[in-house]
Order: C-alpha cells, then structure tokens, then sequence
C-alpha cells in the first residue's frame, strides 16, 4: 500500500476536481496550474484578479511578554517599528549572515499589550523557522511562545488591479483605508479572517486566513462573484513573482547567500540593536559584496533555468536562480548571480542553454512595474 | 479523437503524407501535458532529419522537451506561425500547428510508426 507522503490544504480536493494539475511542493500537493494554464492565469491576475491557496506556507504566531524581543533578535527587520496593524517583509539569517528564510512578520492590530505576531514563512522552512525561534527563546530564558497554526488557518491570496473593487461590497471594512502591508481582523462573506494587504505579484492584492474550517466556503464563495477571481496555481504564482523581480527561497535566498548580496539591504536594519547576523551583515557591507543578483531579459530564443551557466566572454561567472518565460514582457527572463562588477545593467552575459551559449542582458528589476496601492503616508516596509 | 489520417511515434510526434511530403507536428496529448508552449526551435528549410533523432527542441513555461523527427528526409517547409506564435501549437496541434514539412527519403518508414488506435492506447494506459 502507498500512503501519499504529502501534505494537502483544505482545498485539495476542490484543485482535484476541478481539474488541477498537481504537483509536490515543499512537501505539500499543491495546484501548478488549472485546465486555463498558467499564461492565461498570470494575464487573469495582471488585468482583473486572481485567486491563489497559499495554505502550504507557514503561519507561526508569536505572543507573551518578550515576543517582540525575540523576533527583534532573530529577523534582520526593525520588529519595534512595527505599530499594531502592520506588516514588513525580513529575513531570519544565521550567525553568518546567510539565510534560513525571507518571511512576513505581522504586528496584529489588537489594542492590548504586550504585542503578538503572526510570521508567515515559506514552506519549506516552516520546521527550521520553528525551531529556530523556539530554541533561542529557550535559551535567552525569554517569555515568548510560538506556536505552529498552519493547521489551524488557510490562506488564500486575492491579486489583480480588481481584487479592492471585487471584495469591497463583500467585507464590512473599508478597504480603501487598508494601506499597503496593513493587516485587519474583519470578515469576508461572513467569514472571520485576517485580511493583509500583502502579495507575491506586483499587483494589488490580498492575503486572506481564514479558520481552516471555512477555507472551502470562502474559496468558493469568492469563485462564485459575479466577475469572479481565475483560480491560479504556482506555475503562475512564479511567473508574476519572477517578473516582479520577487526572491523566492531556494533559488535566490539560501543559506549561504546574504540578503545584501539579494539585493535586500533596505530589509535589514544594521543599527536597530543586535540581531543574529548583523556581525557578519556590516562586515559585508562595510567590505562590499562580492556578487550581486540580477535580473536578465534573453535576447535570443530559449527559456533559461535554474542551474544553467552564466558566461561573460567564454568564462563562467555565476548561475541562473530562476528562470521563465515572462508573459506580460512577452521574453524570456530570469535571475542569476554574477560578480558585482558585472552586475550593471546593459552588460552582456550568454546563458549556457542545452550546451549552447545564448544571449542574454541584464536589466534591472523588476521587470514588469509594481502596481501595489499608494498610500497616503511612507509605511516602514 | 486521435486523427486517423496519419501515423504516430511513441515521442507524441505525428507524420501526415500529403502527396510526395509528410507533415509533422506533436499530438493534442503531448500538447496539454507541455502546457503553454512559449518557445519552438525547428530545423532549416534545407536540413535533413532523421527518424528518431532529436530536430528540435519544444519549450513551455515549465519544461523543455526534445522533437524527434517520425521520418528521414529534407526540410521543405518551417511552421512559421508556429514559431512566431507558439499557442497555435497547443490551440491547434493537428492542422494549424504543424511544425515542418519533409520530403521523405523513404515513405515506407511511416510503416515503422504507429496507428491512431495504437497511440490512443499506449496514452491512454498512464491515466
């Protein structure tokens, strides 16, 4: 007899029958694309709304006296500026700087002291990330608890220039007043969820966690609006990213890349306190990476992917991260890293494809403009 | 419906004779296991190809796979609009999405590939 190894969301059945195809991700059985296709589903998300389960990420919730304490020390963000209802991205790195995930921390909006967090870190990181902070309030002798709710809360992600227009009449918040990385506790089609103003595409969007329990009913409550979401799977979850110039862990994040050599220096708040990392950070920084990520745009045909060869003048010089066919920039992309003095845009590199160098240029990211909400104020992202 | 007006190889490639050419493209069942196709590279008008032996390369979002030729001869004629415009490859794997056009050295090597009913069969066992 098999037993399936792998992890299901509450929605699995709904992508099965629904013609899904699935596929093993970080463990977990999840949709890469519907019966559409991911082309059609990354356009669905770019020029109205699309609807992705993210429940295979992980969702920690960090409460007690010394919770803010305890992520201050182990994420690269500034934990302290974080005011009730707002949300930044960071990093959790080693001692060495490396790093062992990019995560969302969430300050929930709840009046009363002391604060609680919500971290929502990839999934294939969820177990580390866990023990990771565990381990450390435990050895600091730090009141925090952390508690592992991916069971207990689905995600779900609403994103497209349509997502505000289509969820507005259907929550009794005001999303209009929802800014950018602001989370709220409210209701979707009666259902209690967090909502986050938070996304993985460039577009506008949302993040929603409801109860597990409710996670079929929404999903289908929300296919079910009159100019409904295109349920989208990860083939187009990582072409929206990929064109949105977005870090996916595992390619251009792990464990021995830095976020400064990332690109992600705005992220990490050398002068916040000490953190884990910050040490070999601004010995970094003070010294200069040595290689830096970029972006390129293939001038000749090919899909570049992950692992092949980046040449400049016959000679290897770095490896593709990621790489895709990039539907709304109508060209082949993707993202290595090479050397920091090559990494200026214009400069030509040949990706090794099939044994054969191809012409490639970098291009600075993102490569498809961010169409995020503008807010009425700057939010410590 | 697996069209029976034409022969097929195990790769997902399909020969169609027309007068003295054959017509070569990938099945419907090929197609939607690709998914979106973005990215075709074929021989020349000139080349030769051989049975069996990679002429190409077909790309996707996710995958990139091997073309193998089903017949031996010389290019006459490249899909054009199949290069330019890839989804006519999914959208309309059998007429409109036809790769190339060869001028076979020996119309008895359709023989060697396989009927309709057989390559209904043989994709049919995995689902």
């Amino acid at each position: 007899m098999t037993l399936s190894a792998e992890q299901r969301t509450p929605l699995h059945a709904w992508h099965v029958a629904h013609g899904a195809r699935m596929v093993p991700f970080a463990g977990w059985s999840m949709p890469l694309q519907y019966a559409t296709g991911i082309l059609a589903e990354h356009r669905a998300v770019r020029e109205a709304a699309g609807l992705f389960d993210i429940s295979h990420m992980g969702r920690l919730e960090i409460s007690g006296p010394e919770a803010l304490t305890l992520l201050q020390y182990t994420t690269t963000n500034d934990v302290a500026a974080l005011a009730p209802g707002r949300a930044q991205y960071s990093l959790v790195c080693h001692a060495t700087g490396g790093t062992m995930d990019d995560v969302v921390v969430y300050r929930l909006p709840e009046p009363a002291a002391p604060p609680r967090f919500l971290v929502v870190a990839n999934a294939s990181n969820r177990g580390r990330v866990l023990a990771w902070l565990q381990g450390h309030a435990a050895a600091q002798h730090w009141q925090a608890t952390v508690v592992d709710r991916t069971g207990e809360l689905a995600m779900l992600a609403l994103q497209g220039p349509a997502a505000e227009t289509l969820l507005a009449p259907h929550t009794p918040l005001d999303l209009a007043t929802v800014p950018y990385y602001g989370i709220h506790r409210t209701r979707v089609l009666g259902h209690d969820v967090w909502l986050a103003r938070t996304g993985y595409t460039g577009e506008d969007g949302f993040e929603l966690l409801p109860e597990a329990t409710a996670a079929v009913t929404l999903w289908e409550g929300l296919l079910g609006l009159a100019h409904p979401p295109a349920p989208c799977g990860l083939g187009a979850r990582d072409t929206l990213r990929l064109e949105a110039g977005f870090a996916l862990y595992g390619h251009e994040l792990r464990d021995d890349i830095t976020p400064l050599e990332a690109g992600l220096e705005r992220f990490v708040k050398l002068r916040k306190g000490r953190f884990i990392g910050a040490e070999a950070l601004a010995a970094q920084q003070a010294t200069g990476v040595r290689r830096r990520l970029i972006g390129f745009r293939m001038a000749d045909g090919g899909v570049p992917r992950q692992g092949c060869a980046v040449l400049v003048d016959g000679q290897r010089v770095g490896e593709v991260t990621s790489g895709t066919y990039g539907p709304s920039v109508r060209a082949a992309i993707g993202m290595a890293y090479v050397p920091a003095a090559l990494a200026v845009p214009g400069q030509e590199l040949a990706i090794e494809l099939r044994g054969r160098p191809t012409a490639a240029r970098v291009e600075p990211l993102p490569f498809w403009p961010h169409r995020r909400r503008s807010v009425r104020r700057a939010t410590n992202v | 419906m697996t069209p029976d007006d034409r022969r097929y190889s195990k790769e997902h490639e399909w020969a169609k004779l027309e007068g003295d050419e054959v017509v070569v493209g990938i099945t419907d069942f090929a197609q939607s296991q690709l998914g979106d196709v973005v990215y075709v590279e074929l021989p020349k008008v000139g080349d030769q190809v051989q049975q069996m032996k990679v002429m190409g390369v077909i790309e996707s979002v996710k995958t990139a796979s091997d073309l193998y030729s089903p017949v031996s001869g010389e290019v006459v004629a490249v899909n054009e609009a199949a290069v330019s415009e890839p989804q006519v490859i999914n959208e309309s794997p059998y007429d409109r999405g036809w790769l190339i056009r060869v001028r076979p050295d020996n119309p008895d090597e359709l023989q060697q590939l396989i009927s309709a009913a057989e390559y209904e069969a043989l994709t049919s066992e995995g689902q």
